[in-house]
């Protein structure tokens, strides 16, 4: 018995032995970068925007640190956390990438979470949203952003501009949860009052029911938070009903006003006040680039905020990569804590201690703006500066 | 003897090529460490696929929500790890006896009605397990999945085993799961309970008339199978440390449905080799185009039926007028 | 609450209008065609793409996307499925998945993934409000063409020949076609109406239920739901069961959002359980 489990254990040493060497070999060799999207599925569109933006930022800065080539290897994972956990784990493994980014859902990360520990793999989060993300492993960066940054904003504004009721309305999942929830909190420490909160189904939904709810309450504001896609057939139904001229105001989440689709959603969203992390319209001259060369690359698709976040998300790479000079690792950890830099969507830090993005938040409206083509825009109109993620354990 | 009776025990026989295909399973641990991950995928996959080919390739039963076990399954597995104990051998026991019990009364469901009707009511129970986990996110974590789930070492008579980052012990313990339930499997379907599921398979009616009690085979067999797709579901949960909704979804039940055809049903070894088949292409198709897979996989499909599933697994009939 | 009823009725005969050609087909030829949806979203995109990029007035738009899908099934009727009818259940169910998988994959491709909307023209938009209901005119539009769509589908069945043949075809096709009818001919133009019909239900409920490429597989279940549910042997089966299964949906939905959507698969379940054969089928005759 014991000879066989010695046998054993020499074998997964040669393994493990055999492994070894070929990470003194990546001192020369190219850097390895994994970037895992969902390109299929529910959640494509995000895998789309951020594969464009990486593409972007590699053709813009070249593929070259410290004298290695840069090598992105995509992979999609279709938005299923144990298809994103077993092919991070082969690119550590067989690949022997030094960080790896993307990550789509939620889920997706969390998944992950344990390989970066054991591995002391960086990951970059670009898309996921959910506060407890960075908390699930010491390794992970983000630079997307979180619900609860984004909500409070709105939350703000409503209770400060006369609006006393609100009923929230959010999609039946994770980051719908977190967006009822802080604006709940947020909401009521200013003085306001929830008359109800309701919620969809993430599949096939049908807003009549809950639009009915709402017209017979009759709040000041509804607050709507749901995933990119359904914005325009939801607000289509509250024009529908009349409620848009009943005098309840619609106040969301910049989710809803997706620059993805906000410009073939129509008039019905007009005036929708909402808050978030990125405008397509965002009036600074590095955005004003960045849109730009983003519409030339990808046939005149704008870009959104989950472009920004895989844009930003390799310029934290980047930039770390050529301190560490293309090491991984706690290095490579480091430095990408404590950038501080000018993104298109305005400054950004990345916090040194909890690892998350430190970013300005805009209350903006959506209007036509005929400087770019009459087409509808999020348009910015207030700023909260510098907000740190509320949903951090306190 | 008689001549049937012969002819049965024959057929019950180790082939050659079983005896071929175990040693192939234990070499592709022994020689492929560094795919183990990947192996340990197909294994799970391979799993799941031979519990659905009890009920659909033995018993006739399509079903559209086979996922509602596996799923299932992996909660429970994940689950017991969290808030009982970290030790894998006494979770997949868990996960396996509760989930023969949820097998055992979903059965009920599905003894009346047409294949549509059943059709129906399998993707039903899956989709209500699916929105219950949702529902339920202060136990299974809803749409985050559920993390927190540590497992504790493999105890086995080679000593303790960390499931490892390469995936090795992974895959030693699935295939331990999978050759096990393979034994028990071979050993139901040469039983005359086996038989007895395919005569039900073939003609329901007569069976019936000869004395035989359908609702019970059913019932049974359903219940196995159930419990075998726990099985499979507790081992993804194991193995990953991690579960989430996606488990119940209705892409899983199609995607092993699919498996099992293109192995092949009714001889119970279909599920391990539809499943290679099936994940290496999936790997090949999708470096090369990961947002169309499904594309080429719906044009396999449609070609694969018209020409007859048979055909896949005989090549020699490629040429035949059938 | 009558706005909530109204609404329920709404859906449901936008889902009947989705799901009668699916009932027809399993009913006629015994085809479990989960594609069923894939000609709902032709008929919607087809809405979609001449609206938005040829600026075709909606209502032309409707007869369009009805022929458009028909089109398609007529097509597809004699070079595909009519090899299938003889395959067993689990074939066909593999089929049409096949199918659904390349429609999906393909509308992605040249569309793309995201969600289209059609701005319906103004006079359907807005709303009466009559005391306690209010009435959506889009919706009273629905309520309108599907009835009428209805009547003259239960017309058709039972007061031309072409009706008299079909329900023949239904109940037993062998001795139909020993009778002389050409049971091919009946075969391909229903199973074309029936595609016709899904893709005007796709063009109408482009703006009430949404549009991407997902679309078939989203709304299956529903489908199956109703065919399941009202049996495939009537065309009022169905229609009933499409009311239920709406008016219930809607209801559930705003008396007990935590249930939402376990009403729907409950009630199913039940259902078939009590009728496996279906709420309103007929005793006898067929499968």
């Amino acid at each position: 018995m014991t000879s066989k489990r010695h046998v054993l254990k020499i074998a997964l040493g040669l393994v493990a032995a055999a492994a070894a060497p070929v990470g003194w070999a990546a001192d020369t060799g190219p850097i390895k970068i994994g970037l895992i999207l969902p390109m299929t599925g529910q959640s494509a569109s995000t895998g789309r925007q951020i594969d464009a933006a990486v593409k972007l930022w590699m053709a813009q800065n070249g593929n070259k640190i410290a004298g290695r080539t840069v090598e992105v290897i995509l992979k999609d994972d279709g938005a299923v956390p144990d298809a994103t956990k077993r092919i991070a784990q082969e690119m550590i493994v067989s690949d022997k990438v030094t960080v790896i980014a993307g990550f789509g859902i939620t889920p997706t990360a969390l998944s992950t979470a344990p390989l970066a520990t054991q591995s002391k793999t960086p990951l970059v989060v670009m898309a996921a949203a959910t506060s407890s993300i960075t908390e699930a492993s010491p390794y992970i960066i983000r630079t997307s952003f979180t619900l609860p940054q984004v909500t409070i904003g709105i939350a703000d504004w409503a209770a400060k501009n006369k609006i006393k009721k609100v009923i929230t309305l959010v999609a039946d999942y994770g980051p719908g949860f977190d967006a009822e929830k802080f604006f709940d909190s947020q909401f009521r420490l200013n003085g306001g009052q929830i008359l109800d909160k309701l919620r969809t189904p993430l599949r096939a939904p049908d807003f009549a029911p809950v639009l009915q709810k709402v017209s017979d309450a009759k709040p000041d504001a509804l607050f709507v938070f749901l995933p990119s896609g359904q914005g325009a057939a939801f607000m289509k139904q509250f024009a529908e009903r009349g409620l848009d001229k009943s005098g309840i105001k619609l106040i969301a989440t910049g989710d809803v006003t997706d620059d993805d689709q906000l410009a073939d959603m129509g008039d019905v969203a007009l005036g929708v006040v909402n808050s978030h992390h990125y405008s397509a319209a965002h009036p600074s001259a590095t955005n004003k680039k960045f849109v730009e060369a983003f519409q030339a690359a990808n046939k005149g698709m704008r870009p959104n905020f989950m472009a920004v976040g895989g844009y930003d998300g390799m310029r934290v790479i980047y930039k770390a990569l050529e301190a560490t000079k293309g090491a991984g690792g706690d290095a490579l950890l480091a430095a990408m804590k404590g950038q501080l830099f000018e993104s298109p969507r305005g400054p950004v830090l990345i916090d040194g201690q909890t690892r998350d993005i430190v970013q300005d938040v805009y209350i903006r409206k959506v209007e036509r703006v005929p400087a770019m083509g009459n087409g509808l825009y999020n348009v910015e109109f207030d700023v909260i500066k510098g907000v740190k993620d509320p949903g951090k354990a306190k | 003897m008689s001549a049937a009776e012969d002819g049965l025990k024959r057929a019950a026989r180790w082939r050659w090529w079983e005896g071929a295909l175990l040693l192939a399973l234990l070499l592709s641990w022994a020689l492929l460490p560094s795919h183990a991950l990947l192996l340990n995928e197909i294994a799970i996959l391979a799993l799941f696929a031979v519990s659905l080919d009890l009920i659909l390739g033995y018993a006739g039963i399509v079903s559209l929500g086979h996922a509602a076990f596996f799923g299932f399954g992996a909660y429970t597995a994940a689950l017991f790890a969290k808030l009982v104990m970290p030790d894998p051998w006494v979770g997949m026991l868990a996960a396996i006896g509760l989930t023969a019990a949820l097998g055992a009364v979903c059965s009920l469901l599905i003894l009346r009605g047409t294949d549509l009707t059943r059709l129906m009511v399998t993707l039903g129970v899956a989709s209500i397990l699916y929105e219950l986990a949702n529902k339920l996110d202060w136990l299974t974590g809803g749409a985050d999945g559920l993390q927190g789930v540590v497992m504790g070492p493999l105890l086995t008579p080679f000593g303790r085993f960390e499931f490892d980052l390469y995936g090795r012990t992974a895959y030693a313990y699935t295939l331990f799961v999978l050759i096990v339930c393979l034994f028990i499997g071979r050993t139901l379907v040469h039983s005359p309970f086996g038989y007895s599921l395919q005569a039900l398979r073939d003609n329901r009616l007569r069976t019936a008339s000869i004395g035989l009690s359908v609702n019970a085979r059913l019932v049974a067999v359903y219940t196995v199978a159930a419990a075998m797709a726990g099985a499979a579901g507790a081992l993804l949960a194991q193995t990953s440390g991690f579960a989430s909704l996606d488990v119940f979804d209705f892409h899983r039940s199609a995607e092993v449905l699919l498996v099992l055809v293109i192995g092949g049903t009714g001889y119970l070894y279909g599920g391990i080799f539809g499943a290679v088949v099936f994940k290496l292409l999936h790997d090949l198709i999708s470096a090369w185009t990961p947002q169309y897979w499904n594309f080429w996989l719906g044009i396999f499909l449609v070609v694969l039926v018209l020409v007859g599933r048979e055909k896949l697994i005989r090549p020699r009939t490629w040429f035949k007028r059938s | 609450m009558l706005t909530l009823l109204f609404d329920g009725i709404a859906y449901g005969m936008l889902l009947f209008v989705l799901a009668v050609g699916l009932a027809v087909t399993l009913g006629l030829m015994n085809f479990i065609n989960l594609a069923h949806g894939a000609f709902a979203m032709a008929g919607g995109y087809i809405t979609v793409l001449l609206m938005n990029r040829l600026g075709v007035p909606f209502l032309l738009c409707l007869p369009l996307a009805f022929l458009g899908a028909a089109a398609i099934g007529a097509v597809l009727e004699p070079l595909l499925y009519r090899r299938m009818y003889a395959k067993p259940h689990l074939d066909q169910v593999l089929f049409s998945i096949g199918l659904v998988f390349i429609a999906v994959t393909a509308v992605d491709y040249f569309v793309g993934g995201v969600q289209q909307n059609i701005q319906v023209p103004a006079w359907l938009q807005g709303r009466f409000d009559i005391s306690w209901v209010g009435i959506g005119k889009y919706r009273l539009f629905i309520i309108v063409v599907c009835a009428l769509l209805t009547l003259a589908l239960q017309a058709v069945l039972t007061r031309t020949r072409f009706g008299a043949q079909l329900r023949a075809a239904v109940d037993d096709p062998r001795v139909a076609g020993g009778l002389g009818l050409n049971v091919n001919r009946i075969f391909l133009l229903t199973f074309a109406v029936g595609s016709g019909l899904a893709g005007l239900g796709g063009a109408l409920g482009a703006e009430v239920l949404g549009l991407d490429p997902t679309f078939p597989l989203k709304f299956m279940i529903y489908f199956l739901i109703v065919c399941s549910v009202g049996g495939t042997t009537t065309i009022t089966g169905p229609l009933l069961a499409a009311l239920l299964l709406g008016i219930a949906d809607v209801a559930g939905k705003y008396y007990v959002p935590k249930l939402g959507a376990f009403i729907v698969y409950t009630l199913m379940i039940v259902i078939l359980m009590i009728r496996p054969q279906g709420l309103f089928a007929r005793a006898g005759g067929g499968k």
